[in-house]
């Protein structure tokens, strides 16, 4: 599923579309959205290396991070580049946004570091920005200016994609969800298992910290072109490596959300599920041609030479493959109506 | 003893090997706390693990809460002597006790406030020797008293915090906060802290049992340590002179 996200972003927007865009979304219970950034980043950066993309560069916008980390990442992943490479440019927001850094200089408490070089500039180049926190961007923004800034680059010609991630605890939902309408791919991460109450720092609580602290979920919402909506889910383990993409375990497949959280198993297991169906139910019209006994509460269990024996446990039920999970019931008295698959309630009108 | 007695700590942390360099280096780590359980002795901890006499680290200590007195009492019960250590260069201390920013000074005049904070810090760095230069520690206590100082910006707090994890980058040096995590309700919205949680490797968080109050146990800490994809979780006891950190059920009184 993170193939086809990059993808999506490799082989960028048809003539006329919007550039794809990518939000990646966390939280602190689950907060590995830097690494699936990190993730995205180095696979689709190497894929402009291969030549297998429009898009012909990558600019990282750096807020969170030094422009050094970036290469020091791409290195570890295999992808040798150096600062002068024309492929990658990383524009530094992380050293001194605010130019705190300037103002010293200007007092004399400072030398100002030399200023970045010019971005890649050209009618026809296509190139792909990746923004490593539009959080930061909000915080000295307002949303409606940062929402104007990303659709613009969408449109721009010269984008052929855009990605970046957002901390969702961070922001109103409404933030969140203005992101998130400019994107044409959502990328959630969600704990692995949701703790009680939400409470955090709970000793009791602590084995499903420690195990979210590894692993997690992750939700692709895909946008496509014919309007439809398409979500695909896996799971994620962070290890030191760094990140790893499964396919959903079955246990994690099943629906944790009508299920209450309690000490003894609700569900039933596969055996489990076979023996119930294999139980007849004890309604006179799933009778096997014997005749229908009533019980007389003055008989004796002794049986008399017209009757079957009382206990014989072939009574009613006839299925020979079930040695379990038998049902005998016997009439109280001939008065009472057979059971029916009908609802005794059809005949109200309301 | 006082090696012994903390060692979980110190083995959550990475602490309990060598300290040269200092494996701190570079790691931003945060400490949370709240009113029933002071987090003040991780910091003291770790301010007299970083002035090991094994260790050539420098620490700064940025004190907007205590006196320096205050400090030093402290550290003496634990075995270090901060006069001798701020004698030989080894201990820095900012005395912030009286820092008020301007009103309206959010980073426009970098005459005053926290700018200039960081400008002295960062002169200050510099100014170290080579071989110091790489092994600072920057500790902040506190930054709730920090925000006090601004004005309650929080944002101006968070903008002088992200310039001080850029001297992480620069000169690889540690930054040591601590924080309380139930002064900010959630109404308010407790971004600061998120966004605290978010930009640290190290989080510490000192809470009172789920129990409530105890004895024997006066609360419990849990490491979540992001470079070592590791978590840890114990109780803890604070001493005269020493803390002892324990896993539950195993206290030795």
């Amino acid at each position: 599923m993170a193939e086809s996200i990059c993808r999506a972003l490799r082989d960028g927007a048809l003539e006329g579309e919007l550039a794809p865009a990518l939000t990646i979304k966390d939280s602190v219970a689950s907060p590995f959205g830097v690494q699936v950034l990190d993730h995205v980043l180095s696979q689709f950066f190497s894929c402009i290396l291969a030549g297998k993309s429009p898009s012909r560069g990558l600019i990282v916008v750096s807020f969170s991070r030094s422009p050094s980390f970036y290469f020091e990442l791409l290195k570890i992943k295999g992808i040798s580049v150096d600062s002068s490479d024309k492929r990658i440019h990383i524009l530094d927001c992380y050293n001194d946004p605010l130019g705190w850094k300037d103002r010293l200089a200007e007092t004399g408490n400072f030398r100002a570091p030399s200023h970045e070089a010019s971005i890649l500039r050209g009618g026809k180049i296509r190139f792909s920005i990746a923004i490593d926190s539009v959080d930061e961007m909000l915080r000295h923004a307002s949303v409606s200016s940062v929402a104007r800034l990303l659709s613009n680059l969408r449109s721009h010609d010269q984008i052929s994609s855009i990605f970046w991630l957002l901390h969702s605890d961070l922001h109103t939902g409404r933030v969140t969800s203005v992101l998130e309408y400019l994107s044409s791919m959502v990328a959630s991460l969600e704990p692995s298992i949701e703790l009680a109450n939400g409470q955090r720092g709970d000793m009791e609580n602590f084995s499903l910290i420690e195990h979210n602290s590894k692993k997690g979920k992750f939700h692709v919402r895909f946008k496509k072109r014919n309007g439809r909506v398409r979500v695909m889910s896996e799971e994620v383990h962070i290890e030191q490596s760094g990140i790893n993409f499964t396919s959903l375990s079955t246990e994690g497949a099943i629906n944790h959300g009508l299920v209450p959280k309690v000490q003894f198993n609700l569900q039933l297991s596969e055996k489990e599920r076979i023996d119930k169906a294999n139980v007849v139910l004890p309604f006179e019209h799933q009778g096997n041609g014997k005749p229908i006994e009533i019980y007389d509460g003055r008989r004796s269990l002794v049986n008399s030479k017209h009757e079957r024996p009382v206990a014989a446990v072939e009574n009613v039920q006839t299925n020979e493959d079930s040695s379990w999970g038998e049902i005998i019931y016997y009439r109280d008295s001939d008065d009472e109506m057979p059971d029916s698959d009908e609802d005794p309630d059809d005949d109200l009108d309301i | 003893m006082n090696q012994r007695s903390s060692s979980l700590l110190d083995e959550a942390l990475g602490l309990d090997q060598v300290i040269e360099p200092w494996p701190l280096r570079g790691r931003v780590l945060t400490i949370e706390d709240r009113v029933e359980t002071s987090g003040s002795f991780v910091l003291h901890h770790l301010l007299k693990r970083s002035l090991s006499p094994n260790s050539s680290n420098v620490s700064i200590l940025i004190a907007f809460s205590q006196p320096f007195s205050h400090y030093d009492r402290v550290l003496r019960k634990l075995g270090c002597n901060l006069v001798s250590q701020r004698d030989n260069g080894r201990f820095l201390f900012f005395d912030m006790l009286k820092l008020q920013c301007p009103v309206g000074d959010e980073g426009i005049t970098p005459g005053g406030g926290l700018i200039a904070l960081f400008g002295k810090i960062h002169k200050t760095i510099s100014a170290l020797p080579e071989i110091s230069r790489k092994n600072v520690s920057i500790i902040i206590d506190d930054l709730s008293l920090m925000e006090v100082a601004a004005n309650g910006s929080s944002n101006y707090v968070l903008d002088f915090l992200h310039y001080c994890r850029t001297l992480t980058s620069e000169f690889d040096c540690s930054l040591i906060t601590l924080n309380h995590e139930d002064i900010y309700s959630i109404e308010d919205g407790r971004t600061f802290l998120l966004q605290m949680e978010y930009s640290t490797d190290i989080l510490i968080k000192v809470e009172p049992l789920a129990t409530g109050l105890a004895a024997d146990v006066h609360g419990q800490l849990t490491v979540s340590n992001k470079g070592r994809n590791k978590a840890s979780n114990f109780h803890f006891k604070v001493k005269e002179n020493v803390v002892e950190c324990f896993y539950p059920g195993r206290s030795r009184d």
